[in-house]
């Protein structure tokens, strides 16, 4: 497979190849595996550093796994991952947590992920304890550097996290990542939580430090149109895999994968005068424990074309036009080449298929 | 015309008779912080087929006026004398607890936002929607479950017949908000109240649920009351539009003239504050600061300090609902000094750090 390159200026910060995690099904008293939750299956990309690479998808996509994984929160099953040309994967205890300093997470739900019982001030001390960043009244100056950074008092950081509101608290977990003066962020869900108008407050924040600290994020959401606005590039997962990535301007200008098609068309617009064609997809995801044959999203693909060789062929993620990389079989250019996917069973010769061209021409 | 606290019945909205009218709906909170009045004088109707959507951030007292409707208010919560909800010929707010039992799941439902708790775990799906049949029709059970299985077919449920014996844990989200949706239609109810019916679905199950739900609408003539934070669910939903902030409603208009014609410059923010697919900006807008507490409103406007165009009177003087269009009203002092609107300045509320403002 032919792995999506980085952008533009071709300075990797984050390379991840052939990426899997399967969580074993176990069953009975002495606990026998009986299968795998595929949860990510077989994921490449690279991230740029100073980029936004945006992850979109549905729940029970891989996207958070795959964002855990990178930081070996969770352990994958195989795979490579690589930082500044280290490999993540074999380090050890030591070296992990030095790592960890430069590679940080912000979490989707601002409560849970901030001890209750410990002052804001504790909360992003902690990393600077660890990290034998500062100590004592150096380590006290620079939380309250923090805090103001992220648009608090410096007063606030005797207060309880139950004391604030769920924007001012993503706003502290956001000042415990930077404490360590990291290169990478992980955002997870880093605003789902909050409401229109304080979501656009933190998605500025997160643009605002992201500027001054030369920070690569991985932002993983479900919400396409935040998506849009804060990634340079993007890439849309569908039972654990990536099945379309591209640079953001394009994804949403030409959706080539049907999924990502549909996922477009399903977002309510704001504008009642611009009711479209919706492309409403039938069913649910199925089961990643045990996913369709072929292309995963064959069973509830839309494209014209799509026939038997779906259904057995699974589809590389080709790049389809520069820079723009997709994994469908039935829109040309292919690897995949008439012969074969009529030897598969296949009747519709691949054919370009762009529904929403009209939709954002 | 002002229409905040009076109890005259308003004829613009609708030739005929409302099937549904508040009027200076009142519903406070009486807690150890202080008296929370998280509803503050609400009023507006709800035509026979009409789709009303209300929209607001959290705590604006979107829900609470939804629950409301149903008297689901749990102490120390309670509906304030004076408060009138008139539906088909009674007021709901005095009737007896057997008359509202009639009323709940029979001629008013509604639909909650989180499927998997407002689902019993121990009882199949199909005697959830059978047990409504069977309260409000006197159904018998082979008869009422016969109905919940034809109910759960019309929301398009998969194999409705095998999936009716199954459990709440064995369905996904999408099929459990479908049985939600069974259960609010098996009695033919004359008004729904969706309260944020899609928001923990993910947008192309949102789809599904939205289709399904408008599909179900003009079938059966029902009225539905639309709560949600999603402007963009609102636009593709609903035909007139009430924008609440502060537990009073700010804005209210037909969908078309809301989303033109912003009055208020609490819904001119919302509406700029979300990223729109397809549009480039460099930044958001933002609202700056927080909604106030509950139990202590500003006095004047509501929105005073969160607000570009404010000036002395706002502050001074509770705004009225103004007329500001056809149909269309707005809690704000601009509509009688619309210039103000050209010179905006930097909002009061304390703005400190990077990326606050």
């Amino acid at each position: 497979m032919t792995a999506p390159a980085a952008a533009s200026n071709g300075d990797t910060l984050v390379s991840v190849r052939n990426l899997r995690k399967e969580f074993p099904i176990k069953k009975g008293v002495f606990s026998r595996q009986v299968g795998a939750v595929k949860a990510v299956n077989d994921v490449s990309f690279d991230v740029a550093r100073g980029e936004t690479l945006g992850v979109v998808g549905e729940s029970g996509c891989g996207k958070t796994t795959t964002g855990r994984t990178i930081l070996r929160l969770i352990e994958p099953t195989s795979g490579e991952i690589s930082f500044e040309g280290r490999d993540v994967r074999s380090m050890g205890t030591s070296e992990l947590r030095a790592l960890r300093r430069e590679m940080q997470i912000i979490f989707q739900d601002p409560v849970s992920s901030l001890n209750p019982r410990m002052t804001v001030g504790a909360i992003i001390r902690e990393g600077l304890t660890i990290h034998h960043l500062a100590e004592g009244a150096a380590a006290d100056a620079r939380v309250k550097q923090l805090l103001q950074e992220v648009g608090l008092r410096a007063e606030y950081s005797s207060r309880y996290p139950h004391e604030f509101s769920g924007g001012q608290r993503q706003r502290i977990g956001i000042a415990r990542a930077l404490s360590v003066e990291p290169k990478f962020i992980v955002c997870d869900e880093p605003v789902s939580a909050l409401d229109v108008s304080v979501q656009a407050q933190v998605i500025n924040l997160l643009v605002d430090l992201q500027r001054e600290h030369d920070l690569t994020y991985l932002f993983i959401a479900h919400d396409l149109s935040v998506v849009e606005h804060i990634a340079d590039r993007v890439a849309v997962m569908y039972l654990g895999k990536v099945v379309e990535l591209a640079t953001s301007d394009d994804l949403y200008r030409e959706p080539l994968m049907p999924y990502t098609q549909a996922l477009l068309s399903a977002v309510p617009v704001a504008d009642p005068k611009a009711r479209k064609d919706r492309i409403i997809l039938q069913g649910d995801v199925p089961s990643p424990a045990n996913p369709p044959s072929g292309c995963v999203f064959h069973p509830r693909c839309h494209h014209p074309a799509k026939d038997e060789a779906c259904a057995r062929i699974v589809p590389p993620l080709e790049e389809k036009a520069p820079g723009h990389f997709a994994a469908c079989i039935k829109q040309p250019p292919t690897v995949i080449d008439w012969d074969q996917q009529k030897q598969a069973g296949g009747v519709h010769p691949p054919e370009r298929y762009l529904p929403l061209a009209a939709v954002h021409a | 015309m002002k229409r905040s606290a009076t109890l005259t019945i308003d004829v613009d909205h609708s030739m005929t008779q409302p099937l549904l009218s508040i009027r200076d709906l009142r519903t406070y909170f009486y807690t150890e912080a202080g008296v929370a009045r998280s509803v503050d004088g609400v009023s507006f109707d709800i035509g026979a087929g009409e789709t009303v959507g209300i929209v607001g951030e959290s705590g604006c007292g979107k829900s609470v006026t939804a629950l409301s409707i149903l008297r689901l208010i749990q102490p120390p919560g309670r509906i304030e004398s004076g408060s009138r909800i008139e539906f088909e010929g009674k007021d709901l707010v005095t009737l007896g607890d057997t008359e509202m039992r009639h009323v709940r799941g029979n001629r008013i439902s509604m639909i909650f936002q989180e499927p998997m708790s407002a689902l019993n775990p121990v009882f199949t799906v199909g005697d959830q929607v059978a047990e409504v049949a069977r309260i409000h029709a006197g159904l018998s059970r082979r008869k009422a479950w016969d109905r919940a299985v034809e109910t759960l077919a019309l929301t398009g449920m998969p194999a409705p017949e095998e999936r009716a014996k199954q459990y709440p844990h064995q369905l996904s989200g999408g099929m459990r908000q479908r049985v939600l949706i069974a259960m609010a239609l098996i009695m033919k109810p004359a008004l729904v109240i969706a309260d944020e019916p899609t928001t923990a679905l993910d947008v192309t199950i949102q789809a599904q649920i939205l289709d399904l739900l408008m599909h179900l609408q003009k079938e059966f003539g029902t009225s539905i009351l639309m709560i949600t934070h999603d402007l963009g669910v609102i636009a593709e939903t609903t035909s007139r539009v009430i924008v609440m902030y502060a537990g009073e409603i700010v804005e209210e208009a037909a969908v078309d003239e809301l989303f033109a014609k912003p009055h208020h410059p609490y819904t001119e923010g919302l509406m700029h504050s979300m990223p729109h697919i397809g549009h480039d900006q460099e930044r958001l807008n933002v609202i700056p600061g927080t909604v106030p507490a509950p139990t202590n409103w500003p006095q004047g406007c509501r929105f005073f300090d969160r607000c570009p165009y404010s000036w002395d009177l706002p502050e001074r003087e509770h705004p009225p609902l103004y007329d500001v269009g056809a149909n269309h009203t707005s809690r704000c002092h601009l509509a009688i000094e619309p210039a103000r609107r050209n010179n905006p300045h930097p909002p009061l509320v304390v703005v400190e750090g990077v990326g606050a403002a």
